[in-house]
């Protein structure tokens, strides 16, 4: 292909636009339920014995609506929106584009059904059943057409470091999404996977924490490596900062699964593996933090005026405290203490809303007004609001966390000079309750500042034009000659 | 593990954490292509530059750190396929020498309670904590904190027993567990015309007012039916565990739709096996306390030697708890 002598080609936005849009959606829907979850917990006859309001139902409705509604929306969105202006060229068949999103929301709208129905499969964060597994594997695929498709008619020589994340997330969640959801149906709704007990353990969280690892880390850093340095207008610190925490953060995140299944059947070697995979893991995360960090460290300044930056430094603070967090709690003895504590959940939160959430939130911001020919949102000053909403928000939300969860693990082992127990479960229990009660509020907080975003995504977008953007001639980029080994 | 497997796996191992060393080393230094530290990699994506900048010495250290001490742990305990490590580590290995540590520690203070019949334990203070707390950890979920039990699950505190109250009854019963079931019946008794009269002669056992008639009409399939467990005189019968029907004292509860709902659909209750559970020492204690319920230790402490009533008992037990 010779750059330049091609007719105009416009940026597929269309797409973009509407998976941003219903990410900013499901945001509030997944976080609302999050907060009924918690108050339930609190009072256990909130929602007065309701089947389908019951905790058991709405828990994993709350983690699929936002990590793959809210989360899956937002990366596919932006992925679309990175991959076709880094590679200076436009989608690979739209259309394919559009069914992404359109069977995207189908498959929300059916776990949002089928959720609550008690309908699932029963393996954690892979919860729907198989004609729905079906149906993300063939709009999964389509995803990938679209994006390697893109990729494929770049018109630069080389492939940006966050299409090298986005891509790496999107073949491996294919990967984990077949191999874990192999089942056996028996009828239209319920389905047996076809792993025996400690093996399907072991797949159960090989996929588990991948999808923690490929979904929530490697998709969400693709995300940071784009709109960082754009919203800063600063160079990516270091490329070859880039290429090692790339390719080691991708090749150990798959060994670290087992470290959720440690003290159990699973056999030692396999548990020592996970361990010691997972402690590896700690500098190849902290490989992104520093090069988004560094990014921004020549626009500190922008700090002070530009609540996006606020957004995406903090959200990089987040991902560097919980990507320490995780390889700490993976060690066994550290692992003793906390296993089956609020700690986790306290960890699994300061990863979820601190980064995941506010890493998005920060991109949206800049995203939205430029799908629609503002020059910003509708209100910075509500930018702010927000920021401060989330932060405070997580910082209750995994503080009562911690604390409710240290102490639940020391309350376990307490033991009496007799060699009884201490304590009763029902009594941790119920010396946590102020902690559910910080939770809540914490929740309630974070979940007000999304409500804030939908209404200034809603004031920046209505009666806006939809923007039509031509795609530049490709810059000088490819005159250049290769400067580095770069990713196969 | 076949060798097969445990060469598969060591050398998979060994070469993601030899890689990472490689990769790490590539890209340790160099200009590629002329391009200087901290200058442009001459990339433009979209108007975004990539700077080569150079490893941070102090993530290279920690990075390397990491993979050096995974390579330590891997020598000393077992990971690397069928290698047991030089530590000779197992959670099997850790887990009996815990237990074991812990049987040293306590097992003579256990050992001791079990040579002693439980009516002797009554006297024992510290027994009757070990039993109170295993009970708590244990029991308490269906029969509740206080043993006082709920719908369906019996309360323990009122020397009214369904298998029987004598303290090896009590101690089967916790070890082996017990089932109690009552078919539905109301076929046999003239079905849903039947129900009425049954449950008002069910009622009129514990003395509760009701229809003269009905009580009548409910005696004779009552005699005819339910006798065969629950006895002629409605007294039960504790080889079936069949309740006592004339001590106002319900399992499932004494209103009238209570004792319909029985007749109509039967009733079923479970009390799980502990013996796999608890040690049978333990069993003998958490037995010792819930007889301990129902039993003053007045009357057999005498013979133990007047040990302090129970009362007090509980009330240290609660100052001691509070202090911890």
């Amino acid at each position: 292909m010779s750059p330049g002598t091609v007719p105009t080609l416009h940026y597929d936005y269309k797409v973009v636009r509407q998976f941003s849009i219903m990410a900013v959606v499901w945001a509030v829907i997944g976080m609302l339920v999050g907060v009924l979850l918690a108050a339930q917990l609190i009072w256990p006859e909130l929602t007065y014995g309701v089947p389908w309001l019951s905790y058991g139902r709405l828990r994993p409705l709350h983690t699929n609506a936002v990590i793959f509604a809210f989360g899956g929306s937002a990366l596919i969105g932006t992925s679309y929106y990175v991959v076709q202006r880094t590679c200076a060229t436009r989608l690979f068949l739209p259309g394919l584009a559009a069914l992404t999103f359109w069977g995207w929301q189908l498959i929300i709208v059916l776990a949002v059904v089928t959720l609550p129905l008690g309908i699932t499969s029963a393996k954690e964060y892979a919860e729907l059943e198989w004609p729905i597994d079906l149906l993300i594997a063939v709009v999964w695929i389509s995803y990938a057409v679209v994006f390697f498709g893109t990729v494929g008619q770049r018109r630069v020589r080389h492939i940006y470091v966050a299409n090298w994340f986005y891509g790496a997330f999107i073949l491996t969640i294919a990967l984990l999404h077949v191999v874990n959801s192999l089942e056996v149906p028996v009828s239209l709704t319920k389905s047996y996977s076809i792993y025996p007990g400690a093996i399907d353990a072991m797949v159960q969280w090989w996929y588990g924490h991948n999808a923690v690892g490929f979904f929530l880390t490697a998709g969400f850093l693709g995300m940071m490596y784009y709109f960082v340095p754009k919203q800063a207008e600063r160079p990516v610190y270091s490329y070859r900062l880039s290429v090692v925490h790339f390719w080691a953060l991708i090749g150990i995140y798959m060994w670290a699964g087992p470290h959720h299944l440690h003290y159990t059947v699973v056999p030692d070697w396999a548990q020592t593996l996970g361990m010691v995979f997972s402690i590896i893991l700690w500098a190849p995360s902290w490989g992104g933090m520093i090069n988004g960090i560094m990014t921004l460290s020549g626009a500190w300044e922008k700090l002070r005026t530009d609540p996006i930056i606020r957004f995406m430094i903090v959200a990089l603070s987040f991902y560097g405290m919980s990507t320490f967090e995780g390889p700490m709690m993976s060690i066994k003895a550290v692992n003793a203490l906390s296993h089956d504590t609020d700690w986790t959940i306290g960890h699994v939160h300061s990863g979820a809303l601190g980064w995941v959430a506010m890493i998005t939130f920060g991109c949206l911001y800049h995203l939205i007004p430029r799908l629609y020919g503002k020059k910003q949102m509708h209100s910075v000053a509500a930018i702010n609001v927000h920021f401060w909403l989330s932060t405070i928000g997580v910082v209750f939300y995994i503080a009562s966390m911690w604390i409710a969860g240290l102490m639940q693990g020391l309350m376990w082992r307490a033991v009496n000079d007799d060699g009884t127990l201490t304590y009763t479960f029902i009594e941790a229990l119920k010396a946590t309750y102020p902690y559910y009660g910080g939770r809540l509020l914490g929740g309630v907080i974070f979940l007000a500042g999304a409500v804030l975003m939908a209404w200034n995504v809603w004031k920046t977008v209505a009666g806006a034009q939809p923007v039509s953007e031509s795609v530049p001639a490709p810059a000088t980029a490819s005159a250049y000659p290769a400067a580095s080994p770069r990713p196969a | 593990m076949t060798s097969g497997w445990s060469l598969y796996i060591t050398l998979f191992t060994l070469a993601f954490m030899i890689g990472a060393c490689w990769l790490v080393w590539w890209q340790r230094k160099g200009s590629p292509g002329g391009v200087g530290f901290g200058e442009s990699m001459g990339h433009d994506f979209d108007g975004i530059q990539e700077l080569n900048n150079p490893l941070p010495r102090w993530w290279l250290g920690t990075f390397l750190g990491s993979i050096l001490f995974a390579a330590a742990y891997l020598v000393l305990y077992p990971g690397l396929g069928a290698y047991q490590g030089l530590l000779g580590w197992s959670s099997r290995g850790q887990y009996d020498g815990e237990m074991k540590d812990v049987e040293a520690k306590y097992g003579p203070l256990y050992d001791r309670y079990a040579g002693m019949a439980i009516p002797a334990l009554l006297a024992e203070e510290q027994a009757l904590r070990i039993g109170e707390r295993v009970f708590a950890n244990n029991c308490a979920r269906c029969h509740g904190a206080d043993a006082r039990g709920g719908v369906g699950f019996p309360d323990l505190t009122d020397d009214d027993w369904l298998f029987g109250g004598e303290p090896d009854v009590i101690k089967a019963t916790i070890a082996a567990g017990r089932i109690g079931v009552m078919p539905p019946f109301a076929p046999a008794i003239g079905g849903e015309a039947g129900i009425p009269a049954v449950v008002a002669y069910v009622r009129s056992l514990s003395g509760q007012s009701g229809d003269a008639q009905l009580i009548e009409q409910g005696k004779a399939k009552f005699q005819a039916v339910c006798f065969a467990c629950h006895g002629v005189d409605g007294k039960g019968n504790k080889v079936l565990g069949a309740p006592n029907l004339t001590d106002d004292i319900w399992l499932f509860g004494g209103k009238p739709d209570d004792i319909a709902f029985g007749l109509r659909n039967g009733r079923t209750a479970q009390m799980p096996a502990h013996a796999d559970l608890l040690d049978a020492r333990k069993v003998h204690l958490v037995a010792a306390y819930v007889y301990s319920l129902s039993h003053a230790p007045t009357e057999e402490a005498g013979r133990a030697g007047g040990k302090p009533p129970r009362a007090e008992a509980d009330d240290e037990h609660e100052k001691d708890r509070d202090s911890q």
